[in-house]
């Protein structure tokens, strides 16, 4: 294992340094704390927005701490959702007195994290919701309490709700526009290599050269088939298809993200977008925003995740509406 | 009889710590097999944290003990493992608050701990996760005369075996469904640490 670090149990607080030694005008980092905050939090007047989970996942979620999405990002251990007393932190650094919305992904540890950090919250007499974005449809949905993953579908998520909350909204309608976007987002993704987490020193699996792993979440975990590798206009069909078998864009408007998931170069995403582009055109599914980039990532994983968020003239006007975010420009 | 006490409970902390650092790449490869691999390196920060608290602390009863623990793990842990043990070892303080631990409390703390796992995991019996080892450990501690107490190990073994071949529906590993068959659930292999470490600290003779 080749890693640019100093010692694995350091790398979440020496990441937080240099992230906030960056921006040092727009990120603070809470003292003693993993919690990254805007640095003019809490805005008053404003229903603040805590998202987070597990490091390892850069630029989420500290890229998305800015005026227009989160007010605040909880960084866990690497893979590790973060803990309650931390996101308790975040909560209260962010609260002006309109309520705090939680982003969650649907990860069971993050669930439980954060709930119990809501409890507790409450107890204190702060206003919290929480919505739980489920946009993986590798995993089918059941009657299982787990349900789908949540994967980059994520960012829309926070762009969504962070605009809505921009606007003077009530909490509860910062929580309906996230639900609204959570409802129609889904994604999927591919693993052509796993991942190396610092302290483990070696792959959290293994592939062959000649095959992928379809359906893979966001933590080095394997995803549902392992199959022979395909060129990239066929692995791009295959997400797709099964994206489009679980919701029905037709003669819709939708904003798409091709994901990197780490160590997969932008001209490979660029080529699958190319064909992605391609294939929303033949069946008649209309691109009103397009992104490609590193968004949620994996470590070092090489593979990607597609997204489509179907939109209607709110979830439009909010999805553009001004940002500024390290991470997520419009 | 009093089998546990303040420097019992504090040693089997330290009992714990120790085969979470030894088993470190064990529960690292179980989990790597059906989950994203950071298990025991958890487990091992989370006890080595829980073991550093405890160490500089005085308590007047094993209730205060456990609470610390639980306390350290949910703040240090992280993942589903961090609210679940820290659910699990807060349940046993609660049922021991103010009480001598015979062996009476002791099957009660048993028994809410593994009820406090079901409800935090929303987890049912036979669902592949470390609330099988707990419920099938609490089962047997009603059904046993304290003398044959040590059978718990024997317990746990066959129930992590038990877990190897079920289907996992809960946790992370319930993403793979049928591929999730053949291996050991690391939640399970991990609550088996903690009753062979309690195992070994249990004054059960005296």
């Amino acid at each position: 294992m080749k890693k640019v670090i100093n010692n694995a149990n350091h790398v979440v607080h020496e990441m937080l340094d240099g992230l906030v030694a960056a921006y040092p005008d727009s990120l603070k980092r809470l003292p003693g704390t993993t919690v990254i905050t805007r640095s003019d939090a809490p805005v008053q007047g404003k229903v603040g927005i805590v998202s987070g989970g597990g490091s390892g996942h850069e630029p989420a979620h500290a890229g998305y701490v800015g005026r227009g999405m989160l007010d605040a990002a909880v960084a866990g251990e690497v893979f590790t959702s973060p803990t309650p007393d931390q996101i308790i932190e975040a909560i209260k650094a962010v609260d002006s007195g309109n309520g705090v919305l939680l982003i969650i992904k649907n990860y069971t540890g993050d669930v439980m994290n954060f709930e119990m950090a809501q409890e507790m919250a409450e107890m204190e007499g702060i206003n919290v919701d929480r919505v739980i974005v489920n946009d993986d449809v590798a995993v089918e949905d059941s009657t299982f309490t787990v349900g789908r993953r949540g994967i980059a579908g994520t960012i829309f998520v926070h762009k969504i709700a962070g605009a809505m909350a921009d606007t003077g909204a009530s909490l509860l309608e910062v929580k309906a526009a996230a639900e609204k976007t959570i409802v129609n987002v889904r994604s999927m993704g591919v693993a052509l290599s796993s991942c190396t987490l610092p302290a483990a020193g070696k792959p959290s699996f293994t592939l062959a050269d000649d095959e992928m792993e379809i359906g893979i979440g966001i933590h080095g975990e394997p995803g549902i088939e392992r199959v022979p590798l395909e060129e990239a206009d066929r692995l791009t069909t295959i997400l797709v298809n099964k994206i489009l078998q679980d919701i029905d864009y037709e003669q819709e408007e939708v904003a798409v993200m091709v994901n990197g998931l780490g160590a997969t170069p932008e001209m490979e995403l660029h080529i699958v977008n190319r064909k992605l582009s391609q294939l929303l055109k033949e069946k008649d599914i209309a691109v009103y925003k397009n992104w490609v980039g590193e968004y949620m990532t994996s470590l070092d994983m090489e593979g990607f995740s597609v997204t489509l968020l179907k939109l209607d003239s709110e979830l439009k006007s909010l999805l553009v509406k001004d940002v500024k975010t390290i991470a997520f420009q419009v | 009889m009093i089998i546990l006490t303040v420097d019992k409970t504090k040693d089997w902390m330290k009992e714990i710590q120790q085969r979470m650092a030894d088993n470190k790449d064990q529960l690292t490869a179980l989990d790597q097999a059906i989950g994203d691999g950071d298990h025991g390196i958890n487990m091992a920060r989370g006890f080595h944290e829980v073991v550093a608290k405890i160490n500089h602390a005085t308590y007047d009863s094993v209730a205060d003990v456990l609470k610390s623990a639980a306390m350290t793990l949910m703040a240090k842990v992280g993942g589903a493992s961090g609210p679940l043990y820290g659910t699990a070892f807060l349940k046993m303080s609660l049922a021991m608050q103010g009480k001598e631990v015979d062996q009476d409390v002791f099957k009660q703390s048993i028994n809410d701990a593994a009820e406090g796992l079901q409800d935090r995991g929303k987890a049912d019996f036979g669902e592949k996760t470390m609330y099988d080892v707990w419920k099938q450990v609490s089962n047997f501690l009603e059904e046993e005369d304290v003398e044959d107490w040590h059978g718990i190990l024997e317990v746990c073994q066959a129930t992590i075996e038990d877990t190897r071949e079920m289907t996992a529906t809960k946790g992370r590993a319930s993403y793979l469904k049928e591929r999730s068959r053949g291996h050991v659930d690391p939640g399970s292999m991990s609550s088996f640490y903690i009753f062979e470490a309690l195992d070994e600290v249990l004054d059960l003779e005296a």
